[in-house]
């Protein structure tokens, strides 16, 4: 049981997501491909040695019920990310091209589906 | 629950007024059903405390694998065997899905396992009770199962991203758990006199057991208040176990089955079932350290760690080695 007054967490500082310590696994963030024809999609992480385990052990961990055909493995090191506070520059430059959305244009009924 | 008695701050809720710029934001965020994912802002309460709940949870899905282990070998019959090997796997995968989860918080996969290994992080109470007979194979999968599910399928719902997403893949699989207990103790409620016996004293021994698993009231708690705000917790204790206590009464009466609590009836006026609390005496003194398995279960899982050293380190080296030939060879 844990009080409040002794948190086992009170003196960590933030990790970045993935470093490990030289006598870990390494951390591996893994990508599955679903039967659908679909993009392979991250489905979690996991710790292995080298890329060849991080791959058997995804099989074990991320499919055991058939949900995947093919199968990606980055370690988590090697991934780099835009930053939340980046999101108004990122991305609002294109709120004001609304132009970009079909619905934009009125196409009369008769024109029939376009 | 998994994670039973996690505190948080212990503050108390702050109102949006008395939030800075930052937590207000955060807050009316989670209000509006929006998710928190790894890199956002977030107070450092709510990360320290997903950390010790979705830890605990991992740690109750790794130990948990031990008092189900037992029965591997003795399985009834191949098939069982095949099925109850499936689950104690299922079981790894959802603390790996955890642990995986918790680690997005800035914590790494060894801290955790130190401290579980160290008494500092607990696990569920349920896990430190002994499974006697091949019957409380059943008793698990329907009890201590079922009152998992009661827990997990809102966590679906939890504000923080990776943790609701492991939630998702757990709850899927979770199903498959509580149906092969029942099944198990269908066949033995209709078996032989004895095997119908076996049945009944598994529930005899793991009602009150399960009803501890969602913690004691927590209604007038400033903790719970802070995580059902921060929706890392979604209902109080009490709700999750009347619903269990409704959803499983019915299943044991079908059974023929009989709940050992002389007060468990059908309340009308409240549409729910009167039901006996547990010994929170004996709940307390398992959390301590004084339950029946919980040396047994720590020195497993100790055992485990050390047993295995080996072989962590001798894969990374071996690891190293490979990538230095490749260098050279380039």
């Amino acid at each position: 049981m844990s009080s409040p007054e002794t948190s086992p967490y009170a003196d960590t500082k933030a990790t970045e997501h993935g470093e490990t310590r030289k006598t870990e696994w390494p951390l591996w963030e893994v990508f599955i491909r679903g039967q659908h024809g679909l993009s392979h999609r991250h489905v979690g992480s996991l710790h292995a040695p080298d890329a060849e385990m991080a791959i058997k052990n995804a099989r074990d961990v991320y499919t055991r019920r058939n949900e995947g055909v093919s199968i990606w493995v980055v370690e988590a090191v090697h991934i780099a990310a835009s930053s939340p506070e980046e999101k108004g520059s990122l991305y609002e430059p294109s709120n004001d091209k609304v132009y970009r959305h079909p619905t934009f244009f009125d196409i009369p009924d008769e024109v029939g589906a376009m | 629950m998994y994670a039973q008695m996690i505190k948080s701050t212990g503050e108390g809720v702050k109102s949006l007024e008395d939030m800075d710029p930052d937590e207000r934001a955060f807050q009316e965020r989670i209000n509006a059903g929006g998710k928190i994912e790894p890199k956002d802002w977030m107070p450092e309460g709510y990360r320290k405390n997903l950390i010790r709940q979705i830890g605990q949870h991992a740690h109750s899905e790794i130990v948990g694998q031990l008092p189900e282990g037992n029965w591997i070998t003795r399985a009834p019959t191949l098939e069982r065997k095949a099925i109850l090997l499936a689950k104690v796997q299922d079981e790894a995968g959802h603390g790996l899905y955890l642990y995986c989860a918790a680690e997005t918080l800035g914590v790494t996969r060894d801290d955790l396992t130190r401290d579980l290994l160290s008494g500092k992080m607990k696990y569920s109470s349920i896990f430190n009770y002994p499974t006697l007979t091949w019957a409380d194979m059943g008793a698990v999968g329907w009890l201590v199962d079922g009152a998992a599910i009661m827990n997990q399928v809102p966590l679906q719902r939890t504000s923080y991203g990776p943790y609701a997403r492991a939630m998702v893949r757990i709850c899927k699989e979770e199903s498959f758990h509580q149906r092969q207990g029942y099944d198990i103790m269908m066949k033995m409620a209709n078996g032989t006199e004895a095997q119908r016996k076996m049945a009944q004293d598994a529930l005899n021994r793991f009602w009150y057991p399960s009803l501890m698993m969602f913690g004691p009231s927590d209604k007038e708690s400033v903790h719970s208040a802070q995580s059902m705000a921060w929706k890392i917790k979604m209902n109080t204790n009490d709700e999750l176990r009347q619903k269990f206590v409704d959803q499983t009464a019915p299943q044991a009466e079908y059974l023929g089955l009989t709940i050992p609590d002389e007060h468990l009836r059908w309340n009308e006026e409240t549409g729910h079932y009167d039901f006996s609390e547990p010994d929170w005496n004996e709940f307390f003194d398992v959390l301590r350290g004084n339950g029946p398995c919980n040396t047994e279960r720590l020195e497993a899982r100790n055992k485990a760690w050390d047993d295995g050293r080996w072989v962590r380190e001798g894969l990374l080296a071996h690891a190293a080695k490979k990538r230095a030939r490749k260098l050279a060879a380039e």
